[in-house]
């Protein structure tokens, strides 16, 4: 069994025949869907609890405090103490909650999420699904969330979660514009929507850089709209504390809670890794023109690394956020949308394609 | 969708309950809204829910007691609040207090007004959702919270002015304690700035929004910064200046923009103007005693008595009617806070439940002094 950090293509082609020299095509499939299914929940697990700890830290450290302290070194257990606590906690049921649908809501959040990681490329050949059409798998699979939400908010018999849900409904379906056009003017320039495509295209320069102008802009919109899309901070109307108390989940407890609360978690890793493999060149190391030893000591870290080191610079970006930015009013985000980002978009759009036809892209 | 079936969709106000457990209302405030959609119709403001009865208590207590209630009414300006009462208690007995007490009672109260100011920026910032802003307060908080501590032992209800003085001399340290403090505090007050005012989303938040015209303002009784930024010049410091306010020289703060920016500006300002009564004082604090022996049981002629005093959040005022006992016959208080409260619905009316939260903010309520 070949293995090589650098390129994950032979090892896992290594397991499949491996496995279909053993079993029926039929049952090669099955075995490998179900690896497929175990490494994508360990690394939601695992990562979305990374995730949660990482944003106690800096959250703490833009507030001027430490964070979690006491559980483990510098806290690093407190995430995996709090989710055994919230597996223990009673599962608490409004009273005249519509009992169906308020349990299929969190269930449905958080499948949207396993199935929108299973596309992402974190290197080569480390990619669940590779799907000709990987861009818009993403963006359609990750609208299908909102729908948890709204049924959240509904069938919680509660207001505050009505008026959360609706607030949110709203926004994400707004804000999935921008997110599908600052995507698509990429596209133009990659000429494919498959996600491995579009890594690879970037070989010779990352897309921020080869699209200049219109790619800097899409890559602002992108995050802009990114924020919006996982409910968080400025644009965290959807669960505004100070108004809505905590909004859509306010009446889930427990794991059901744990749900709602890794998927914004792990949503939040699926925004800045698709920003990662659209604009930053997703596993490619950092090139520079003609530096030819500065490029060989870059190719040296394996992608894996790379993958994460700009998915977690997106993430702390949006962090960042978080925790210096007021939130927006509802009015003010629709506005925001619709007159701003979407116009901005549609001109980019058109910028990017007649830059595209015109060659004048790097 | 056809007219026909357009006209089935009925939409209808809604009610719902704000508080009284609500992290925007501060305490135990109950607000209930009737709301369409996001857009508040009405605001109905239930108190009562931690009413403590102070005044009532108040008549059965001897003078010199009464101050350890005011104390737990309005507990962010504490130390105002007692100087009211001490103030109202002198008068009526005629007692002149030495300067130092009138230059340290002062001092205190700027310190009270910048720590209430402090965490009233705090919680403005929180509820438009930047919880940042909570930390960078109450890390200067503490610093005031300590000078408190250093001199009376107390950090949140001091009970540092008695009928008659103070209760202790200035701790040694006082002097370089907020010496010390006024260095630092001015160097972390633009910060507050940084953080907050200079961010278009707090200014798109707060501009324009809970528009309060100065008649409004006037006819509500809504005094103090909220009154202030309408364009009302309400300032007992200025109007009926007590203590060692007629030594010093300030600049009233006042807005006629009358929205909720101009209410949080007014406080910026506010916080400013007091570093500069407190600069102007403290090196002059004059030596003396630091208290007036009044009898061992203190008895107000018969008669009323009032006494104003610019609290943190307003006019606060003390009202005795005393029959000659050692207890006040009837006591009562003019709390800043429930004049601002009842303006809330009017303020509040036509505006988002977002809105609703800003407003409300804007207007600094601290529950226990509504509900006293």
């Amino acid at each position: 069994m070949a293995f090589s950090i650098y390129d994950f293509s032979s090892f896992t082609q290594s397991i499949h025949e491996g496995l279909s020299n053993r079993l029926s095509p039929a049952g090669t499939l099955a075995v490998e869907w179900v690896i497929v299914g175990i490494v994508i929940l360990l690394f939601v697990a695992v990562f979305g609890l990374f995730l949660v700890y990482a944003e106690r830290k800096v959250c703490a450290f833009f507030q001027q405090r430490l964070g979690p302290m006491r559980v483990g070194p510098w806290g690093l257990v407190q995430t995996i103490a709090d989710f055994i606590k919230l597996l223990m906690k009673e599962l608490i049921q409004p009273a005249r909650a519509d009992k169906f649908l308020y349990n299929l809501a969190p269930f449905i959040v958080i499948i949207v999420t396993f199935l929108a990681i299973s596309v992402i490329p974190f290197a080569k050949g480390l990619q669940a699904f590779d799907f000709d059409i990987g861009v818009f798998f993403v963006t359609s699979i990750t609208a299908v969330g909102v729908i948890g939400i709204l049924l959240a908010g509904w069938s919680s018999n509660n207001k505050y979660s009505l008026i959360g849900a609706m607030r949110s409904g709203a926004q994400i379906i707004s804000y999935e514009l921008s997110v599908g056009l600052s995507l698509i003017t990429i596209v133009i320039l990659a000429g494919t929507l498959q996600l491995s495509g579009i890594v690879e295209a970037q070989r010779a320069g990352w897309f921020i850089y080869r699209g200049h102008i219109p790619a800097i802009i899409a890559f602002f919109v992108f995050v802009i709209a990114g924020t919006a899309e996982t409910n968080r901070g400025p644009f965290d109307l959807a669960e505004a504390e100070s108004e809505l108390t905590a909004g859509f989940h306010t009446e889930y407890s427990g794991i059901k809670f744990a749900f709602f609360f890794l998927a914004e978690y792990v949503n939040l890793f699926i925004v800045s890794a698709m920003a990662t493999t659209v604009f930053l060149g997703g596993w490619m190391p950092l090139h520079f023109g003609n530096l030819e030893e500065f490029n060989h000591v870059m190719d040296l870290i394996p992608p894996v690394f790379w993958f994460f080191i700009k998915v977690f610079f997106v993430i702390f970006l949006i962090m960042w956020f978080k925790w210096t930015f007021p939130r927006l009013r509802i009015d003010q985000i629709l506005t925001l949308e619709w007159k701003f980002l979407l116009p901005i978009n549609l001109f980019n759009i058109i910028l990017m394609t007649v830059i595209v036809l015109m060659g004048w892209h790097f | 969708m056809g007219e026909a079936e357009q006209d089935r969709i009925e939409t209808q106000e809604y009610l719902v309950n704000m508080g009284p457990q609500h992290p925007s209302t501060h305490g135990v405030l109950r607000l209930l809204l009737k709301l369409e959609g996001e857009i508040v119709h009405h605001v109905d403001p239930h108190i009562g829910y931690i009413h403590s009865g102070i005044e009532k208590m108040c008549e059965s207590l001897t003078y010199p007691q009464i101050p350890y209630l005011t104390d737990r009414m309005d507990y962010l300006s504490a130390h105002m609040n007692e100087e009211a009462v001490c103030l109202c208690i002198e008068n009526a007995l005629g007692v002149e207090v030495p300067d130092r007490v009138k230059y340290i009672r002062t001092i205190f109260s700027e310190l009270q007004r910048l720590a209430s100011h402090q965490l009233w920026w705090c919680v403005m910032g929180m509820d438009l959702g930047a919880l940042t802003t909570f930390f960078y307060g109450l890390r200067d908080r503490e610093k005031i919270l300590d000078i408190f501590e250093e001199t009376c032992g107390a950090r949140l209800t001091l009970h540092y002015s008695i009928p008659g003085g103070l209760m202790f001399d200035i701790h040694p340290n006082f002097r370089n304690r907020v010496h010390e403090f006024l260095n630092y505090f001015r160097e972390k007050l633009p910060e507050y700035d940084q953080l907050l005012t200079g961010n278009v989303i707090f200014q798109e938040r707060t501009r324009g929004i809970g528009i309060f015209p100065r008649e409004a303002v006037i006819n509500y009784g809504v005094t103090g910064p909220s009154g202030r930024a309408s364009g009302f010049s309400c300032d007992v410091r200025k109007h009926h200046p007590y203590s060692a306010y007629p030594f010093v020289s300030f600049q009233e703060a006042l807005d006629d923009r009358c929205d909720t920016l101009a209410r949080y500006k007014v406080r910026i300002r506010e916080m400013w103007e007091s570093m500069s009564i407190i600069e102007q004082l403290i090196d002059n604090i004059p030596e003396g005693d630091y208290q007036v022996k009044l009898k061992g049981v203190v008895k107000l002629p018969e008669g009323e008595y009032f006494q104003r005093v610019e609290s943190a959040r307003g006019d606060f005022g003390v009202f005795i009617i005393s029959d000659g006992k050692k207890s006040p016959y009837r006591l009562k208080f003019r709390s800043p806070g429930f004049s601002n409260l009842s303006a809330l619905h009017a303020m509040s009316k036509g505006w988002k439940i977002a809105d609703l939260v800003a407003i409300m903010s804007s207007l600094d309520l601290v529950i226990p002094d509504i509900d006293r």
